[in-house]
């Protein structure tokens, strides 16, 4: 049975938007500082956000009103660099104009969560679900994860500070979901006990700062200074990678423990298998039509398909090895993008990583790069499970389908008539 | 002997050098790097310079100087008077622009060295 079916409520639910769910879950974090600057679709996170504060319903948190998204990312910054456990949220074009504070707090290793309602990018103008803001932040050490629920956002987030403040990792994490598809919709999201919050994710001791970096007037330290070719920038910049590539394992560890005290489970936390293990048939995919995609598996397996799904949690760090894994089980793999990367091998940025992952490991398993909903277009099960024939018809009969345009499936394109 | 042949006979002793954290293989290296405020980070920085200040009789002790010499390199001594630290003086001239009784004189280095 899929998700959505066996929604069982046996703890205290509240019907809520997914940016509304972020904001609970910044509460129950115990967040101590809040950078806010809105922007369409996250506007209502901080909005909540800052209820909260205004109601006192979160004691001893500031809430920091700035002029830019640059600015959100810059304060942010220096709050964790005070050793403070910060939060922010923000969308699309203002995720660009952060970009340059983002390798700040990459490069500094600092432990901040944000989440991202993606969008599409701009020109033209659009604000609906669409990965590519995120993608966008790709290469700048940031860790990323993509929500497929309401509840996932609520729950990934205190995973992500979880992994975050680990002091073998001291990353920074981007937790994206769809624009209006999950942060405007309507779900049942549980919003666990603090008591139990607590103790899966306790209060930041009252230290100072992290153990790379703090505010100290006895101890004084400068960083961000020049550093020659002939010093260790490049081995600096290894680290990061060696670090993001093993908070991998992190990651595992935090999702088991959660599904340990809340009862949820999330695959392994880098990868969700649904009914891959018979499958012949299978498609990775991520973010909200991952949910959708449980729907159109469960009815082609009443048709008596053998088809899988796998959804993508983790982006970066690039669950490797679990995709290889997931390519050895199907004779034919095809891989759903809600985003672009233009100009690369296939268009898609999550399929040009999946067919980089398998080269060299002798895997003959057929990829077909799709893409589909991009700008927030709207994609049905009925379309969903014409996307898996597709995949079926390719196992048949051993060929791609024609209409691939520089080797990718664009599905749902509009005809001119 | 001028000063500014003193402070190159410094620059060359291994001892008074300012100590610097060696590390052999980035796996040693710390997350990020930090620069902890020592003494002379950047080096014998007395090297820059092409002026050298000289503090000159009748110095009235006001600290003035000491206050803004964006290095640090300035001394109180312990009769209250100042001394400028050659090592690390870049003779960027603002201690001589602010000192308020002009005790402060910029002697081009060449010249500095006949007296």
């Amino acid at each position: 049975m899929s998700k959505a079916k066996e929604f069982v409520q046996k703890k205290e639910t509240k019907i809520i938007k997914g940016n509304v769910a972020a904001a609970y879950a910044a509460k129950s974090a115990r967040v101590q500082v809040i950078s806010a600057y809105p922007i369409t679709p996250q506007t209502t996170v901080v909005e909540k956000l800052s209820e909260f504060v205004d109601g006192g319903l979160m004691p001893g948190t500031q809430y920091i009103r700035v002029e830019s998204e640059h600015s959100v990312m810059a304060s942010v910054i220096g709050a964790s660099i005070a050793g403070t456990r910060t939060f922010t949220a923000t969308s699309g074009q203002g995720l660009f104009y952060m970009n340059e504070m983002i390798h700040w707090a990459a490069g500094t290793r600092l432990p901040i969560v944000t989440t991202i309602a993606s969008r599409g990018a701009a020109p033209p103008w659009n604000i609906w679900a669409d990965f590519s803001d995120v993608i966008n932040a790709r290469d700048t050490g940031w860790m990323s994860a993509f929500c497929a629920t309401h509840q996932e956002i609520y729950d990934e987030i205190l995973m992500s500070y979880k992994v975050c403040e680990d002091h073998d990792v001291l990353l920074p994490k981007f937790v994206a979901y769809g624009g209006f598809i999950l942060s405007h919709t309507s779900k049942p999201v549980i919003l666990e006990d603090q008591d139990l919050v607590d103790q899966y994710l306790p209060p930041l001791p009252d230290e100072k700062g992290w153990p790379q970096i703090f505010i100290d007037p006895d101890r004084p330290m400068m960083h961000g200074n020049l550093i020659m070719p002939s010093g260790f920038y490049s081995e600096f910049r290894m680290k990061i990678q060696d670090t993001l590539m093993k908070s991998k394992e992190k990651i595992k560890v935090a999702t088991k423990e959660f599904e340990k005290i809340f009862g949820r489970s999330y695959g392994n936390g880098l990868v969700e298998e649904y009914h891959m293990d018979d499958a012949d048939v299978g498609i990775i995919i991520y973010g909200d039509l991952a949910l959708q995609m449980e729907q159109a598996i469960d009815d082609l397996r009443e048709e008596g398909y053998k088809v899988g799904m796998t959804k993508l949690r983790h982006y970066r760090p690039f669950p490797t090895e679990d995709i290889i894994e997931v390519a050895k089980k199907v004779e034919v793999l095809g891989v759903m993008d809600r985003g672009t990367a233009f100009g690369s091998p296939t268009g898609g940025p999550v399929s040009s990583d999946v067919l980089a992952s398998l080269y060299n490991t002798g895997i003959t398993t057929k990829i077909l790069p799709m893409m589909a909903g991009i700008g927030g277009r709207e994609v049905n099960v009925e379309q969903q499970k014409e996307e898996i024939k597709t995949l079926i018809k390719m196992k048949e009969t051993g060929e791609l389908p024609d209409n691939l345009i520089h080797g990718t499936l664009w599905d749902g394109i509009l005809e001119v008539k | 002997m001028s000063e500014s042949k003193e402070w190159k006979k410094i620059a060359k002793s291994k001892e008074k050098r300012p100590k610097v954290q060696e590390y052999k293989n980035w796996k040693e290296l710390p997350p990020i790097p930090i620069s902890l405020p020592i003494e002379g980070s950047m080096g014998i920085t007395g090297d820059w310079r092409t002026f050298q200040p000289v503090i000159l009789e009748g110095c009235n002790k006001c600290g003035i100087c000491w206050m803004y010499c964006p290095e640090g390199v300035i001394k109180r001594k312990e009769d209250g008077s100042f001394e400028i630290d050659m090592v690390y003086c870049k003779g960027c001239g603002i201690c001589a622009k602010e000192c308020p009784t002009q005790k402060i004189k910029m002697i081009r280095e060449s010249e500095s060295k006949d007296e």
